[in-house]
């Protein structure tokens, strides 16, 4: 699975504008200043009621690494302030690229019932598919599926297993 | 003392006989009072010293396995007789044995055979039934079990489900990942064939009320697609690949029709029903709740399913012709995954019981809750076609193992898994004599 360096958010979007077929070139960390969590209202994202989560999943910019992987609390598919910009970031990316695309993977952990899982799953893909699509990328560069409960990185029945597989993975498939 | 180690060899040799199914069965939890009942080895007519299948064995076990009956050990019978003439009251009257089956396999053939059983009631000296039918060495174990179905119905007045199947998905760790199979077996664990498998999960088995195909979601190519198979012969059908959710797929009483969830572009989980042939389907939710878990009345007329509008997931009802879903279930945070008994009045759901997701059922009528299992994480509850039993997925250990248990609670059973994790079992229709 390829990873994808961080990128200048403002500077090399309006350089790539014009020009979405070219490949992405690979620039220095930058010190790039965010644009807010874009906007509270955001459907999907809520700025409050985290519950107790940590900060997992989240990289440090300085860091050079986007991750693929948004984590999600017990029963919600809110996506965390901190996961918020990781999914900018990939907005930024495929606005800026046209012919790229991705498949977003949503996960749940083992309780409950299977099918529900899937919807549970899916919701959390859903919310960060309109994330994405209210920062710029188009419908056309994204695909949800939810595996529910059936592909978990973490076996076990402990809150740290099913925290690890609560998530969605951002997969680039081209 | 001497009783007990008899009883106790009986029992192993038992386990041997079924030692290379794929699922072993023990009874954890049983009826107080178990009724004495023998089961004599059939008398054998036939080329070679031993008859195909020792069909007296097949009986035994599946009547003990109802956990209503102890078949008593072969060698506390005071004689054996193979026809009802020689059957001597008395003899079992001093055992205790409240019921004598005797019967023998006749080859008539080469690879036929008769088999014949014949049923009495010890204390009214009365011969309950008799039955003869054909078998070959292929046909002969699923006899044996439509004589333990007879047999038992006759008993208990419940019709017996020996000769049912069942259907569930396992998934194996192997070196280059998971190995996702979907089975088919006796519903004793015997006899299992494996219908499909994939690296890719493998979910939702659901029969056709004729036995013969098998609906099921696959995620192979990394997407959703609901397939129906057909068994005898292994050919399927994609009858459903949207974007998104193509998932929950359950027959029709008529078998023409499937209800299925799908989640469109957008995700929003929906209850849909699929005609089969015609390949048409209309949409019967739209609530932006996760609606799935779709599953019919036995009359069918209503589609039962999960929806979590309420906030949490419940179980809700809505006629096939649409309209606005009535909400059947209030007592606890979650009940999900419903399926109405082939008989209508009970309803099984996945039932969050003090932290535990147990499986539950709720009468209809009176809309009170029975908790039938003890596990943390029980899930995919399956009337059999009797609804008398579930049967239903827990854990033992990190792996799913199956259980099943009787509707009112009383009699809990495992079937030991010897590969992987186990889940998702589903219960056949009758078959079809």
């Amino acid at each position: 699975m390829p990873y994808y360096k961080l990128m200048a958010v403002g500077l090399v979007s309006l350089m790539l504008a014009g020009c979405p077929a070219q490949p992405i070139p690979d620039p220095d960390p930058v010190d790039a200043t965010y644009g807010g969590d874009g906007g509270a209202d955001t459907d999907g994202y809520s700025g409050q009621d985290l519950g107790d989560g940590g900060p997992v999943g989240y990289e440090d910019p300085s860091a050079g690494e986007l991750s693929t992987v948004i984590y999600f609390d017990f029963d919600s598919s809110d996506v965390r302030a901190d996961d918020a910009e990781i999914i900018s970031r990939h907005a930024v990316q495929l606005s800026n690229s046209a012919g790229m695309r991705v498949r977003l993977e949503g996960h749940a952990d083992e309780r409950g019932s299977r099918e529900y899982n899937i919807g549970l799953g899916e919701r959390r893909s859903q919310a960060v598919r309109r994330m994405l699509l209210i920062q710029g990328a188009s419908a056309a560069q994204i695909s949800t599926v939810s595996f529910g409960e059936e592909r978990p990185v973490e076996f076990g029945s402990s809150e740290g297993a099913y925290a690890q597989n609560r998530r969605v993975e951002i997969k680039y498939t081209n | 003392m001497r009783k007990h180690a008899i009883r106790t060899i009986v029992i192993a040799a038992l386990l041997l006989g079924t030692a290379r199914a794929e699922l072993n069965i023990e009874i954890t939890q049983g009826v107080g009072s178990r009724t004495p009942v023998a089961v004599v080895p059939f008398a054998w007519d036939g080329a070679g010293p031993n008859m195909p299948l020792n069909v007296a064995d097949v009986i035994a076990n599946d009547l003990s396995r109802s956990g209503r009956f102890a078949p008593i050990p072969e060698n506390d019978m005071l004689q054996k007789p193979t026809s009802g003439a020689d059957v001597d009251f008395d003899d079992w009257s001093i055992l205790g044995v409240e019921a004598v089956i005797v019967g023998r396999v006749q080859q008539t053939g080469d690879n036929v055979y008769d088999v014949e059983f014949h049923l009495f009631d010890v204390f009214r000296h009365d011969h309950l039934v008799g039955y003869q039918m054909p078998a070959s060495r292929g046909t002969i174990r699923q006899v044996a079990h439509r004589a333990a179905d007879m047999i038992y119905e006759k008993l208990t007045g419940i019709k017996g489900v020996f000769a049912t199947k069942i259907a569930y998905v396992t998934a194996e760790q192997q070196r280059e990942g998971r190995l996702y199979s979907l089975i088919v077996s006796d519903q004793d664990g015997e006899n299992e064939h494996t219908v499909m498998e994939s690296k890719d999960p493998i979910m939702s088995p659901a029969w056709s009320p004729d036995s013969r195909r098998l609906a099921y979601v696959s995620f192979e190519g990394s997407k959703s697609s609901i397939f129906i198979q057909t068994l005898r012969t292994g050919n399927r059908v994609r009858v459903s690949s949207k974007p998104g959710i193509n998932g929950a797929p359950a027959f029709s009483p008529d078998g023409r029709k499937l209800v299925v969830t799908l989640g469109g572009i957008d995700g929003n989980p929906d209850i849909h029903v699929l005609d089969i042939n015609k390949r048409t389907s209309k949409r019967l939710t739209t609530h932006r709740a996760i609606d799935t878990e779709g599953t019919w009345s036995p009359d069918g007329r209503h589609i039962y399913f999960t929806s979590d509008r309420s906030g949490g997931p419940q179980v809700y009802r809505v006629s096939v012709d649409g309209g606005t879903p009535e909400r059947i279930t209030f007592e606890g945070s979650y009940n999900a995954r419903p399926r109405l008994s082939p008989d209508g009045l009970k309803l099984a759901v996945v039932h969050n019981d003090r932290g535990n997701f147990r499986i539950a059922v709720i009468d209809i009528e009176r809309r009170d809750v029975l908790v039938l299992s003890a596990g943390r994480q029980d899930e995919s509850p399956s009337f059999a076609p009797n609804s008398d039993t579930l049967i239903y997925a827990t854990r033992a250990g990190r792996d799913g193992v199956l259980e099943t248990v009787s509707a009112d609670g009383q009699i809990r059973q495992r079937l030991a898994s010897g590969k992987g994790d186990v889940r998702e079992p589903v219960w056949s229709p009758f078959a079809r004599y």
